[in-house]
């Protein structure tokens, strides 16, 4: 029939809808942008078109099919689509006791009715990306983009070219935050297709102390899309726990960037922990750039049915005397896949470095599967580089050792499996969102069925 | 209220147990000893039952039931206890919450109430102290990183919540220093009642001075080729193994006739 011919010729001439979405946001704000914004957007949307998504005969992206994302009807998030979002609807994603600064964006915009902007530290900005655009604030225009370079990745390029919401924080130089600030970003549109492009640029001053929760979540079921890029920037003595929480629908798409840059002895710590979405790829790349850093990375990820869910870190080594330890656990059933790969660059430079990678996954079911990769490009001679990857069930002894004890079978494995989920939650120093966690991992893993 | 016959079990094709007679009635204690190899730990672990062994003749019937019918949890919340001789570490089960899991289990299979935080933390630090162990082990994850002699003592630790009728001590003597010796079996006759039963294996002499056992058996070659009194273990201190040895495989490996 007709339809058959003409269906072809439409979809080949029509524009990405990613694009169109660029050249609506660049008629509607662009002009008005100071010139170091329109430059990220300009360039991010002149890579993403040159580079289009990547196919899987991309080596990054070899286990982990973006085609789905690439035909979605993307668009911003339209009003008439928005699920509300109340104090109730938003409470399952905050934690009870922290009354700590809380920042909450629905659909990438700021709600400031249900934030909580009282509590924070003297000196410690904390400004919604559209403020800082429009008040120039040099530390911004200073950092935005400059780590997280759009010609890292297709969804950094689209990022970078629709840069509009988010959040800027910035801690003084010597102050030290006690209270974590928690950033929550929250999707609810109910049309497929619904898009937000979020960015964090967390700046720690020289010896400041401070940790970031940013969580992601959504409260309509429907195939909507979370592309992030955070960029981590610690100077000199700097002390930074980022805690990522992605807590997405399982219809949902969700993309991210991670991005560090560590000055001369600064120590951070980044927790990604991924439970939810349909497709989640994450992306963490640590860059040590000067000697005496610490960097540790702690990843849990946990999926089921459907599921895809895909980390990659890189650590870039590129000075010398730095040390960095990498912990990342899955825990995979169902049909759900898992991917990870962690590469380690140590740079000709970067004599004495100490390397440490493991990442254990626990497969629960046959359909279940895990591509599991070191990458170690080493290129110094005074190096000490470990690295190993488990892939299995739970072992036979421990739950031989829990069933004699009285402990029934079933609940000697979901014993054993949250005490794999904990071992990494574990890390995290933040207790509110700790205990938050393992409260879910009980509800996932321990509660028995009603 | 223990009664072996005839017990045949193999592992990965290989025959290790192989016709073993063992009887054990309420309010007794018997001590296992026996060269290395010989099937003790085996024997151990059938009782507890674990599915890496192949029961392939022969039957044990506890309290009346056919025990190689019940899984290891359902023998647990009967009364079996086996204290490992290599206790596993289980990282991130935390000590407290796992007694505590096992000891409601047990409770509610013989109709007690669970109890709740506060009881359990009281009773445990009752039993804490018979065992001279220190409460920060159980803020630790299960056994990991205790030391050979602590993981010992926690065996028998748990033993002294748990309060089985029929425990069963693998080796349990070895790895503890002299003080923790005394200390451990001090823990493990304080269990001793006339309606329980203990199965003591051991490569020592030493531990029965303390633990004074009715009857001691040899195990060798899958089988109880010699059983005596308590001072058959003495015997074995100072001669050893080869006398009995020689003694059965003169008898054409038969174990029945090994005279006495
Ligand atoms: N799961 C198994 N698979 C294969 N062989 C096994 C297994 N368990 C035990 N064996 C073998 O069976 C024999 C008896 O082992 P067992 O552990 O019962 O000895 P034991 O008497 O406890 O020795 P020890 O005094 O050294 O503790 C040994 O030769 C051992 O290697
Ligand atoms: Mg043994």
């Amino acid at each position: 029939m007709e339809m058959s011919t003409i269906a072809p010729i439409l979809s080949e001439t029509k524009a990405d809808p990613f694009v169109l979405s660029y050249e609506t946001l660049e008629k509607s704000v662009d002009a008005s942008s100071p010139p170091w914004v329109r430059a990220l957007r300009h360039s991010g949307n002149a890579h993403f078109e040159e580079v289009g998504f990547p196919d899987t005969s991309h080596e990054e992206w070899r286990f982990t099919n973006v085609g789905p994302i690439s035909r979605l009807n993307a668009h911003a998030p339209r009003a008439e689509d928005l699920i509300a979002a109340t104090p109730e609807s938003i409470s399952p994603y905050l934690f009870k006791s922290l009354a700590s600064t809380t920042l909450v964006f629905v659909n990438g915009v700021l709600d400031l009715a249900l934030s909580c902007l009282t509590g924070l530290t003297k000196g410690v900005e904390v400004v919604d990306l559209p403020t800082a655009i429009r008040q120039e604030l040099p530390w911004v225009a200073a950092h935005l983009g400059r780590y997280a370079r759009v010609d890292e990745n297709a969804f950094v390029a689209l990022n970078g070219s629709m840069i509009e919401n988010g959040v800027a924080i910035r801690i003084p130089a010597n102050v030290k935050v006690e209270a974590p600030v928690f950033i929550l970003f929250l999707s609810t549109s109910q049309a497929d297709g619904a898009t937000v492009h979020s960015r964090i640029l967390i700046v720690a001053g020289h010896h400041s102390e401070a940790r970031v929760v940013e969580s992601h979540a959504g409260l309509a079921d429907s195939a909507y899309f979370s592309n992030s890029v955070a960029e981590l920037v610690l100077e000199e003595g700097a002390k930074l726990e980022h805690c990522r929480l992605q807590f997405e629908r399982t219809t949902a798409f969700h993309v991210a960037t991670v991005q560090a840059h560590q000055a001369r002895s600064s120590n951070l710590t980044t927790h990604s922990i991924s439970l939810g979405a349909r497709l989640a790829r994450i992306n963490v790349t640590p860059v040590l750039d000067a000697e005496g850093c610490e960097c540790t990375m702690n990843g849990l990820y946990v999926a089921e049915g459907d599921q895809l869910v895909d980390h990659h870190t890189t650590i870039h080594h590129a000075k010398p005397n730095c040390n960095s330890h990498e912990f990342y656990h899955g825990i995979l059933d169902g049909k759900a896949q898992g991917v990870f790969n962690g590469k380690i660059f140590v740079r000709p430079d970067a004599q004495r470095t100490d390397a440490k990678q493991t990442n254990r996954n626990l497969l629960l079911s046959d359909e279940a599967t895990i591509n599991t990769k070191p990458q170690l490009e080493i290129f110094a001679d005074d190096v000490k580089c470990t690295h190993g990857a488990t892939v299995g069930q739970l072992q036979d002894e421990a739950i031989f050792y829990l069933r004699a004890r009285g402990i029934g079978l079933e609940a000697a494995r979901r014993m054993l499996v949250h005490a794999f989920a904990s071992s990494i939650l574990n890390r995290i120093t933040i207790d509110e969102v700790r205990t938050y966690l393992d409260d879910q991992m009980f509800d996932l893993f321990e509660r028995p069925p009603a | 209220m223990l009664e072996i016959k005839n017990l045949h079990a193999e592992a990965a094709g290989k025959k290790i147990l192989k016709g073993l007679n063992l009887t054990l009635r309420k309010g007794e204690v018997h001590a296992i000893m026996g060269p290395n190899g010989s099937g003790k730990s085996t024997l151990a672990q059938v009782l507890a039952g674990r599915d890496a062994y192949e029961i392939t003749a022969g039957s044990i019937t506890y309290l009346g039931q056919d025990l190689l019918d019940l899984e290891p949890e359902e023998r647990a919340r009967e009364g079996v206890f086996l204290a490992f001789q290599y206790p596993v570490e289980i990282p991130g089960v935390n000590s407290t919450y796992f007694l505590k899991a096992a000891l409601n289990e047990l409770r509610k299979h013989r109709g007690l109430p669970e109890l709740d935080a506060i009881d359990f933390l009281q009773l445990v630090k009752e039993k804490m102290k018979i065992l001279e162990l220190p409460q920060s082990l159980l803020n630790r994850p299960v056994n990991e990183g205790f030391s050979g002699g602590e993981k010992k003592r926690n065996e028998i630790f748990q033993m002294a919540v748990l309060e089985p009728r029929l425990a069963v001590l693998d080796e349990t003597d070895s790895g503890l220093d002299i003080d923790a010796l005394r200390i451990v079996a001090e823990g493990v006759n304080k269990l001793k009642g006339p309606e329980n039963a203990q199965l003591v294996i051991t490569h020592y002499q030493r531990l029965l001075d303390y633990i004074v056992p009715d009857f001691v058996h040899v195990l060798y070659d899958g089988k109880i080729i010699r059983t005596g009194d308590k001072s058959l273990a003495l015997d074995l201190e100072e001669r050893g193994y080869d006398w009995l040895l020689e003694a059965y495989e003169k008898n054409g490996r038969r174990a029945e006739s090994v005279p006495a």
